[in-house]
């Protein structure tokens, strides 16, 4: 067991964990931050994707043990004061979702591309997007909705 | 008031599914709640000598271990064929029992034995562990070639056979040929699929001891088909102590229409051991035992004359049901398969024959699409090379043998009521530039490339109806949908439905019908799915029927709302029914300027009486309230059509196929939300894409799934994909009030063989069998440049 105080979406938690909690398990089981998703077990499908200190980690292959100290956002501590992020309203606006399973994972990702890419080109989000598998948008939308976020931002 | 029919209305679900707040079932909960973990095969085949539990029962943390033994003992029974289907001899096809948990034998890898049920999921991961399984391993089955020639996997089942159907005249068929100029034939796979919802299947299950009441969370397509099944051959629970919620839903693509082994067997458990069970599937759990899709080998042959015009069509197709027959495992490659593999032509005479046959493989049932992308791949492919052999454009050929007037009454079995074939394959022509195709596939080869072109027109049938002709023709359950639409006393409208989204919008979708029906903003207005307690019951979501059968329901529900408020309006207006008109939201007597609002009038209608005076404003007769209901049984299926053309281009060197450009003309009829259904056609085109060059279940010679895994099965992501171009066209369809015909699995059907062609195009008409992997393309260049040079 060990201690960790991280900051999650801007509050500060302190919780005791097992050596081999994960991110991903942290979030989802013990602080029910049910947003961020468990697609695969292999860190393959991106469902996991949040940002620690600003960059976007698959936290399904993260140890928890190992954060301390970091401050963590998920997609629940995307919006703020009630209001959308660019990116939340351009997945919206362009029907960059349909099932929403892949979605946090993407919409966070997506997110941490504009920070190191302001304008990408459909190439540099595609390839961006590659470790984020969706099964219901055949990604045309997706890359739709990072362009308008990205006009929006 | 505008028509939301048409418009791209953003999604209602958007919200709770972009903040994280959407809630699948492995994010519920339960106090006090147990995990589960499943003990399951290593093996293909084998018979279970023995389970030991002793030593995993004194884990650490577990509650309890059960077996195949147990079930049987509790009389629990086990997973079922929906379709009963007849082989051409008039037998009863052949089915094995399918038992929850296993007590005798295992037929495939991933079959489960026995469940673990420990307070932590670590606990009761390392109590699986000790859980020892005795087996005596057999041969397994696993090639579907080899199958009818191999030893019986199941007992009494000759040739793993389940049976050998026919649709069609062999006799006319054989007269057809006769009179050919040319007989094209064409030897084919349909390489086995793996569905891959983004969300692996999970159940939560809670039991009332109290009330004897089992709540059972799942990821299903169709809760309350599942709790028929669980109930009536389950045996775990009467339907009224029993209620399945699906709550939100990660995708479902066919894979998540069957009631499966853990939810029959944690909802029995929960009752026995009076805990709660949670149960989610692991990634590989969900590839080795979700059901499969597709897996045909098939030889075709099409008579054609030498100016390209068919005479006759035969398909002699081997479909693998895997292991067990599931839910649609039979129907799928016989009455969703059969009757399209003529396409959208006119066929004056053909035949599908299907053998279906049993192998240790995980068992095989729909998958988007279902029997119709694999009938449309074989018709389009065969097309293409008759157009190959007589030295004739792809697009000329489908034009001279397509269908003009309609309704047409398709060769096989359907009378298809409204199209214009003509029409969108001349739109996907322009659309794509079809014409400069020669020009870029010289510029492709100036830069040592090879670039094809492939076309595809299909038909699909969806909505399966009406329910006596499918029940006719072996189905166990009606394929009508239901609704209800409630009036709050205060105007806002709940509106239910027995289908259930996994993704494709009927929050939006069916409030937007909802709306126009009813002159109500769509914001006052909610539907409610899911739930086996709120709504009645319903067949669920799958072969484009949402739409097409629920969304009628919910129409016809509508109307029937409006009539018991025009004769209430009328009541409080003082006039006759038949001087009232409803438009946007409000009842007007006619030549005359009285009236009411829907919202005042299912006011009233709650609230039937005035202060100081007796006084209703409901006529004799009608009940207080606003609630109406509505099962639908739509009189024929309706088909949905349309042309595909893409271009690829390849890289010799290396085999790797460029998706250059893919141009998707359909026809769905009207189209109720146009963001929505171009969503769904690029999902449905991505998954076609994934089949044509990526993806592939295979399995060894011991059963062994060897792509079990996101590093072993090849998902298509997003920089495998091109930006895609989509067109309509609309013919309505007349066999409903809104016209529509369904979209969701088109993409699908048509994308696989629209891809093929094009790179069998590009390899100048060498065959590729599916999928067209790069190594595949990489040794056909290999050998088309060696026999290049020989020619030379």
């Amino acid at each position: 067991m060990k201690k960790i105080a991280i900051e999650v979406n801007g509050k500060k938690v302190s919780k005791e964990i097992q050596d081999h909690t994960t991110l991903s398990g942290l979030l989802r089981d013990i602080l029910n931050l049910t947003g961020t998703h468990i697609g695969c077990d292999t860190s393959q499908c991106g469902a996991c994707v949040v940002h620690v200190d600003g960059k976007s980690i698959k936290s399904c292959t993260a140890l928890a043990a190992d954060l301390d100290g970091s401050k963590v956002t998920t997609i629940e501590g995307l919006a703020s004061n009630g209001k959308l992020h660019p990116m939340q309203e351009a997945f919206k606006k362009m029907h960059g979702l349909q099932c929403g399973f892949c979605t946090p994972g993407m919409v966070m990702s997506a997110v941490d591309l504009l920070k190191n890419k302001k304008n990408p080109s459909d190439q540099e989000i595609r390839d961006w997007l590659e470790g984020n598998i969706c099964r219901c948008t055949g990604y045309h939308n997706i890359v739709a909705a990072v362009k308008e976020a990205a006009s929006k931002m | 008031m505008a028509s939301l029919v048409g418009s791209r209305v953003e999604r209602k679900e958007d919200k709770r599914f972009l903040t994280g707040k959407g809630r699948y079932t492995s994010d519920i909960n339960i106090a006090n709640q147990t995990y589960a973990i499943f003990i399951r095969s290593p093996h293909a085949r084998a018979k279970i000598k023995k389970i030991d539990t002793s030593k995993a029962l004194k884990s650490s943390g577990v509650v309890d271990i059960l077996t195949g033994e147990h079930i049987a003992q509790d009389k629990i029974g086990g997973l079922i064929a929906g379709w009963a289907i007849r082989s051409e001899d008039g037998s009863e096809m052949k089915c094995p029992a399918n038992p929850p948990l296993a007590k005798d034998s295992v037929n495939f890898v991933g079959d489960p034995v026995a469940v673990v049920f420990a307070e932590t999921l670590d606990e009761a991961k390392a109590a699986a562990d000790l859980v020892k399984v005795d087996y005596k391993v057999l041969k397994a089955v696993s090639n579907l070639g080899e199958a009818m020639n191999s030893e019986a996997i199941h007992d009494g089942i000759d040739k793993n056979l389940c049976y050998d159907w026919l649709l069609g005249d062999r006799q006319k068929v054989k007269e057809a040929f006769e009179k050919a100029d040319k007989i094209i034939k064409l030897d084919i796979n349909n390489n086995r699929l793996i569905p891959n919802a983004m969300e692996p299947r999970a159940c939560v299950i809670d039991y009332n001891t109290a009330s004897e009441e089992i709540t059972c969370y799942t990821t299903s397509q169709n809760p309350h088909l599942s709790r028929l099944i669980m109930s009536a051959f389950g045996g775990v629970a009467p339907e009224n102590k029993l209620r399945v919620v699906a709550p939100d839903v990660g995708g479902g693509f066919g894979s998540k229409i069957n009631l499966y082994n853990e939810e029959i067997v944690c909802s029995w458990a929960s009752k026995k051991i009076e805990r709660p069970i949670k149960w989610v599937a692991e990634r590989t759990e969900s590839f080795l035992t979700d059901t499969h899709g597709r897996d045909h080998i098939t030889h075709a042959e099409l008579a054609v004359t030498n100016d390209g015009k068919f005479l006759g069509f035969k398909n002699e197709t081997i479909a693998n049901l895997g292991a067990y027959a599931r839910v649609f495992g039979t129907v799928t490659p016989t009455y969703l398969f059969g009757p399209c593999a003529t396409g959208v032509y006119i066929m004056p005479a053909a035949y599908s024959n299907v053998k279906a046959v049993y192998t240790n493989t995980a068992p095989v049932d729909a998958y988007r699409g279902a029997g119709r992308p694999e009938a449309t791949y074989t018709i389009e492919r065969i097309v293409d090379k008759a157009a190959m052999e007589l030295g004739m454009d792809p697009i000329e050929i489908r034009m001279k043998n397509f269908p003009t007037e309609f309704p047409f009454k398709q060769t096989l079995v359907h009378q298809i009521d409204s199209g214009d074939y003509v029409a969108g394959l001349n739109k996907a022509k322009e659309m794509a530039d079809y014409d400069g195709f020669a020009a870029r596939k010289k510029e492709s080869e100036s830069k040592g490339k090879l670039r094809g072109i492939g076309v595809t027109s299909y038909f699909e049938a969806c909505g399966i109806a009406p329910s006596p002709v499918v029940m006719m023709l072996g189905c166990g359950v009606g394929l009508w949908e239901s609704a209800e639409v409630r009036f709050n006393p205060t105007g806002q409208v709940t509106v239910y439905t027995g289908s259930h989204s996994h993704g494709q919008s009927h929050q939006t979708t069916f409030a937007q019908i909802a709306a126009d029906e009813l002159g109500v903003p769509i914001e006052n207005i909610d539907v409610v799915h899911g739930d086996t307690d709120k709504g009645t019951f319903g067949m669920g979501t799958y072969g484009s029927r949402s739409l097409t059968v629920g969304g009628i329901a919910i129409v016809n529900a509508c109307k029937k709302i409006v009539n018991k408020g025009k004769r209430i309006a009328a009541k409080m207006l003082e006039a006759s029914p038949d001087e009232v008109d409803f438009k946007n939201g409000e009842f007007v007597v006619a030549k005359s300027n009285k009236k009411k609002t829907i919202g005042e009038v299912a006011f009233a209608s709650y609230l039937p009486g005035v202060r100081d005076e007796v006084k209703s404003p409901l006529p004799e007769g009608d009940e207080p309230g606003l609630i109406e209901s509505s099962f639908f049984d739509p009189a024929n299926f309706s088909f949905p059509a349309g042309s595909h053309i893409c271009e690829v281009e390849i890289d010799p060197e290396t085999g790797h196929v460029k998706l250059d450009k893919y141009t998707a003309v359909d026809d769905f009829g009207t189209i109720v939300n146009p963001l929505i259904v171009e969503g769904q056609v690029h999902g449905g085109l991505a998954q076609g894409i994934g089949q044509a060059l990526y993806e592939n279940a295979q399995y060894d010679d011991s059963g062994q799934l060897i792509t079990a895994s996101y590093m072993d099965y090849t998902m298509p992501r997003a920089d495998d994909l091109p930006d895609f171009n989509l067109g309509f066209t609309c013919t309505k369809a007349t066999t409903n009030p809104l016209g529509v015909k369904g979209c969701g699995e088109a993409g699908t059907i048509a994308a696989t063989p629209t891809v093929m062609n094009a790179v069998i195009n590009a390899l100048g008409g060498k065959e590729i069998s599916l999928p067209a992997t790069a190594e595949k393309v990489w040794k056909a260049c290999k050998e088309m440049k060696k026999s290049n040079a020989k020619a030379a």
